[in-house]
């Protein structure tokens, strides 16, 4: 083994760093006093880490091809960074209020680090170890607020069907490695050619099964229908920093990986994925769009809200070609880490002055009481339906694109990917529908008592700057999506 | 070397979003101190850049492309003006070929542009200051005062919008800035948004121009599908000048070019406000009058004769020179159906509008009878946009001294005025000098361009030079008849002083900008136009200028002295004994003239008996009992639907696990079974 391969993992080696720097700092102030300057800390390293991610690398292979980066691999890494920044700079009030900010900073790195190690795989043991990284102290994250039954509640549901879906996955990956005997990416693809090509269905069972059981366990993390059932109780249970951190950062990294391996690995068996894909799509959208139209609890329904933005996401790997569909996958995470991201810190600064409480009825009638955050939020919910010239809108126009790229309307396929695009159409009707809503709770229903005015600390405004500006500008100035589908 | 000109529009939106998101915070003086400023520094910088573009020396680079020039002039200044596209990004990116880009480009007509986009709207900015602040002070009365810093804002975004305009790169950037233009246009007209005539006027003009910019954007799209790009600057676009051939020799295609021109160009007539589609023009006078003298005069409404400018080589060259003489035409009934209007006018404001109309109506004549590229055919393409220049000079001009009056008066009614000569000595002189300038007497700067107009018309059709000849002797009528009404004749206050405001001067603020403009207008006739600006991009002469006066112009001014000795006739009096026989004479159509000929009447016939009786009545019962009801009843089942698949999220990790499986295996059969 070659130890200089560790040098050539930079991000992660950062992270790391930041890592390390958070727990002795932790370790040094012991007083909730000497903490105070924790938070800005860690922002100004995550920071590094976003300038870091977005400065030019080579492409890596160490590890005997155990950790792979691309300039893509790159760009999704400086997305996550920036997404992460964001969810820092907002989680000030929330995290010193719990008086262990240290260890959320610390959790919060940690599961930084799997995503990283997850979309840098070479192999599938690899990316396994990455996912579980990932995904063990998200649960303790979810669990944060102890004191609170529904932060346990959530955590446990999560852990359980955690668990479960990993076992499924290891289940698929093992198929596999029994279809090619070899879990290295690169190999497996090759293997899978000849496997393919024989169009014997005995052989081509086995790695069917495995497709759709690791597909099962990566759409779990990204919460696609039907493994979206823990979603809407873990959003609602968790902190609603947590929250943000599980539907914008864990979902992008996970999309991001299973793009790439659907394209990269399972390159041979296109045909299966696709259709796999097609249904599940259409189904996580639709089905998330009606269960979202119903729900009065406003966490619970940015978790339907996910779901359903989560097929949307997806629905750039129904194209044909590569280049088009990661860039504009990524787009599509870029601006939803701005716009979720906004609608959680808002959400979380009114939850902390109004005791706890998300019903969209607390809503009635925000805008006469603090009108600036009800037009952020009002941006933010426009730049989720998609309404032109925010940032929404151009990373739809691009996923529908990429969607139908490559594919001949007139062909079986073809026609299908048209049909399902056209489906994601219709329904941002719906998806506008109860995003609207909730501006006509800020703006139109009548309230006797709204909500207090308050000020948020300037942290979260500073993070809500951020995202004001992604959504306005990430849409119309071009060069975002340029560098983004450069890379690709 | 122009690397600053990003400047030129950058500058005007930081003041629009400054001004709009930030202005109420600020003193009234404060706002328009930065609007006024910005175009100080605007003005500046359109004068430098047309100094460089047209009289430097030596090299320069701009996009990579490097310009030896001698005065300007590329091969050792004997040749044409370089097209300096200075930056040019591209903005989406549908193909190829096919790409959405934003740029700066200076041709000498852009560079012109800048100039008079710059001075009409610098010279507005300063005066509004005047203006506004009496009229707000008019105002007062209705309980609405506010709407200073507004008004700045709006103008600032107007500026920006019509610069991007005249230095678009593309036909698409161009129609952007051209819809930006027309929603300026509609804020100011609405300005005064408690009036109703405001805002009805607001709505009719964007409603009005909007349906002739749907024909604008057909015809770009017809553009852009066959010829695969939206670039139309033939000197800057490699391959265009072939494929535009193809397109030209191919008989299938041969419909394809002067169809998108003249779609185009119907685009430009909305907002040029030919005949038909002028209805808008007179009644956007309710907007304060500076906004009238700035958009409804010398810059917006002439976008249309900009844009059959940009694009005439592309009707000269592929056959479509027979649209183009159609534009002459229906251009030529505009410019008399607007002089007759204007000579039955109460409204100054109003008068001046018919006359805008008029004029443009000159200006679009003038490109109508190009037929080459050279020589004697395109003489009508310099004289064009030598009329555009001298026209939005003495134009705003004229609109500014009359905002004078109506802020003096009031009014706008020619009945409350009347002997003000002695009570504002300054404004008389200048509307004098703009009424002379429009009536083409010699040397002001109508003479000339006008002339060189009428010239071209002679060259390519006797008739046509002849019936602009007679337009122009209308024109001289009709200025001077508003002129004699307003400074001359019985004087309203002198009827009852006791109980009239007496009429004064207006401030210093209000007259400087006019004093200029009249300077200008003396002497911008005398400008060598046709060094800088001609069809073929080679220095042409004006002969008027070398006192080389053909017949055509003998017949002209003599045209204009009758006009004038008519007027004068006519209405210089106290008491106007000729003008009331006439009146009483012809009643009907001295009624009919008022009444603008009906043309309001049949479109509100057209549209409001045939379009809504037969489509929209309707289509509006479909709409609201078909559709709706389809819409409601999909609304109805989505939302029965989220409530009957509610109890699947039932809570129950076990029940998640089992779907979660079910879901999976399900998904493998479906897998191993149809693929």
């Amino acid at each position: 083994m070659n130890y200089t391969d560790f040098l050539k993992m930079i991000p992660e080696a950062v992270l790391t760093a930041i890592l390390v720097i958070t727990f002795i700092c932790d370790f040094a102030s012991a007083r909730q006093t000497e903490r105070k300057w924790m938070n800005p800390l860690v922002s100004v390293m995550f920071a590094a880490l976003t300038v870091v991610c977005l400065l030019p690398m080579a492409p890596v292979h160490a590890f005997g091809d155990m950790y792979v980066t691309s300039s893509a691999v790159n760009v999704i890494k400086a997305i996550l960074a920036f997404g992460s920044l964001i969810v820092v700079l907002q989680s000030r009030s929330w995290a010193e209020a719990s008086g262990k900010e240290g260890e959320f900073y610390m959790l919060l790195t940690s599961t930084l680090l799997g995503m990283f190690v997850m979309v840098s795989a070479g192999n599938f043991l690899m990316f396994f170890l990455g996912l579980e990284m990932a995904s063990v102290p998200l649960a303790t994250m979810v669990a944060f607020d102890m004191k609170r039954n529904e932060s346990a509640e959530g955590a446990a549901k999560f852990i359980l069907t955690a668990t479960f879906s990993s076992g499924v996955m290891l289940y698929g990956i093992s198929f596999i490695y029994g279809a090619c005997g070899t879990l290295y990416f690169d190999d497996v693809r090759h293997t899978l050619m000849t496997v393919i090509a024989s169009g014997d269905l005995t052989k081509v069972f086995l790695p069917v099964m495995g497709l759709v059981f690791f597909f099962s366990g990566l759409g779990f993390k990204i919460s696609l229908v039907p493994f979206h059932f823990w979603t809407a109780d873990t959003y609602q249970g968790a902190p609603t920093t947590v929250t943000g951190y599980l539907s914008v950062i864990s979902k992008g990294a996970a999309a991001f990986t299973l793009l790439s391996i659907l394209f990269n690995v399972f390159t041979p068996m296109d045909r299966y994925w696709h259709v796999l894909l097609m249904i599940v799509v259409v189904l996580s959208i639709t089905v998330a769009n009606l269960f979202a139209i119903r729900q009065g609890e406003l966490k619970r329904f940015m978790a339907f809200s996910s779901i359903s933005q989560a097929g949307y996401i997806m629905l750039a790997a129904i194209g044909d070609k590569w280049p088009t569909s990661v860039s504009a996958l990524s787009y599509y995470i870029l601006v939803y880490v701005v716009a979720n991201m906004a609608v959680f810190s808002i959400i979380s600064v009114v939850e902390q002055n109004n005791g706890g409480k998300t019903d969209i009825d607390d809503y009635n009638g925000f805008y006469q009481t603090n009108p600036k955050l009800s037009f952020l939020m009002t941006l933010a919910m426009f730049s989720l339906g998609g309404i032109p010239p925010f940032a929404g809108m151009f990373s739809k126009f691009f996923v529908f694109m990429a969607g139908v790229d490559g594919s001949d309307i007139h062909t079986t396929m073809g026609a299908w990917s048209y049909a399902v695009v056209f489906i994601a159409l219709l329904n941002t009707v719906i998806s506008l529908y109860y995003y609207l809503k909730i501006v006509k709770a800020m703006y139109i229903k009548h309230n006797d008592n709204p909500l207090p005015t308050f000020n948020s600390d300037n942290n979260t405004k500073f993070a809500l700057a951020l995202c004001t500006t992604g959504i306005l500008l990430f849409g119309i100035c071009s060069y975002v999506y340029d560098w983004i589908s450069m890379a690709a | 070397m122009f690397d600053y000109a990003f400047l030129i529009l950058l500058l005007p939106f930081l003041s629009f979003l400054l001004l709009g998101l930030l202005g109420m915070k600020m003193p009234k003086k404060v706002a328009g101190i930065i609007g006024t400023c910005v175009l100080a520094v605007l003005f500046g910088l359109s004068l430098y850049t047309a100094y460089h573009y047209f009289f430097y020396t030596g090299e320069y680079e701009a996009m990579k492309e490097t310009f030896h020039v001698v005065n300007g002039r590329l091969d050792g200044g004997q040749g044409v003006y370089p097209t300096v596209t200075v930056f040019n990004f591209t903005w989406l990116r549908f193909t190829e070929l096919l790409t959405f880009n934003i740029g700066f480009r200076l041709t000498p007509i852009s560079v012109m542009m800048l100039i008079v986009i710059t001075t009409v709207s610098f010279m507005v900015h300063i005066y509004s200051f005047g203006y506004m602040a009496e009229r707000d002070e008019n105002y007062k009365a209705e309980g609405y005062e506010k709407g200073f810093q507004r008004f700045y804002a709006f103008l600032s975004l107007f500026t920006m919008s019509m610069l991007g305009l005249v230095v678009a790169t593309n036909i698409f950037q161009m129609y952007l800035f051209w819809e930006l233009v027309g929603v300026c246009s509609y804020l100011l007209i609405g300005f005064y948004y408690p009036k109703h005539a405001a805002v009805h006027a607001s709505k009719k003009a964007f409603i009005v121009t909007r349906f002739a910019d749907l024909f604008f954007l057909i015809g770009i799209l017809f553009f852009s599908f066959y010829v695969g790009t939206f670039n139309y600057d033939m000197n800057v676009t490699p391959g265009l000048t072939e494929k535009l051939t193809a397109i030209a020799a191919n008989p299938a295609l041969q419909w394809v070019l002067p169809t998108a021109l003249f779609l185009m160009f119907i685009g430009g007539a909305g907002k040029s406000a030919m005949f038909p589609l002028h209805i808008w023009l007179p009644d956007a006078m309710e907007g304060p009058t500076p906004v009238s003298a700035l958009i409804h005069a010398a810059t917006m409404v002439v976008a249309g004769v900009y844009q059959v400018a940009s694009l005439l080589p592309i009707y000269i060259q592929f056959h479509a020179t027979e649209q183009l003489h159609w534009i002459a035409y229906i251009a030529a009934f505009t410019a008399f159906y607007a002089a007759a209007v204007a000579c039955a006018q109460r409204d100054i404001k109003r008068g001046l509008a018919f006359s805008t109309i008029s004029q443009i109506a000159y200006m679009l004549v003038a490109l109508g009878v190009c037929t080459s590229l050279e020589g004697e055919g395109s003489l009508g393409y310099m004289a064009s946009m030598f009329h555009l220049f001298t026209h939005a000079m003495f134009k705003a001009l004229l609109f500014l001294c009359s905002g004078a009056i109506i802020v003096i008066i009031g009014s706008n009614f020619k009945d409350y005025m009347g002997g003000l000569h002695k009570y504002m000595p300054i404004t008389n002189i200048c509307f004098l000098i703009g009424t002379i300038a429009i009536s083409g007497f010699w040397p002001l700067a109508g003479f000339f361009s006008k002339d060189e107009i009428v010239d071209a018309c002679f060259n390519f059709a006797p008739a046509l030079g002849w019936f602009m000849t007679l337009v122009s002797g209308m024109t001289a009528f009709y200025m001077f008849r508003l002129y004699y009404v307003i400074f001359w004749g019985q004087s309203y206050y002198e009827l009852d002083p006791e109980h009239r405001r007496r009429p004064q001067e207006v401030p210093f603020v209000m007259w400087g900008p006019l004093v200029l403009l009249a300077i200008i207008s003396c002497v911008a006739g005398w400008i060598p136009f046709g060094h800088f600006v001609s069809l073929n991009g080679l220095p042409e002469e004006i002969a008027l200028q070398h006192f080389e006066f053909g017949s055509t112009a003998w017949f002209s001014l003599l045209a204009a002295t009758i006009g004038f000795g008519l007027a004068t006739w006519m209405y210089a009096g106290k008491k106007q004994p000729v003008a009331d026989a006439l009146e009483r004479t012809f009643p009907k159509l001295h009624k009919a003239a008022l009444n603008r000929f009906y043309i309001d009447d049949a479109w509100q016939f057209f549209t409001h008996k045939i379009v809504f009786g037969c489509f929209s009545i309707p289509i509006a019962w479909f709409d609201r009992h078909v559709i709706d009801g389809t819409f409601n009843f999909l609304a109805w089942g989505t939302n029965e639907a989220g409530e009957s698949i509610r109890p699947w999220q039932s809570g129950d990790v076990r029940q998640y696990a089992v779907w979660f499986i079910t879901g999976t295996v399900a998904l493998t059969l479906v897998l191993l079974c149809l693929v």
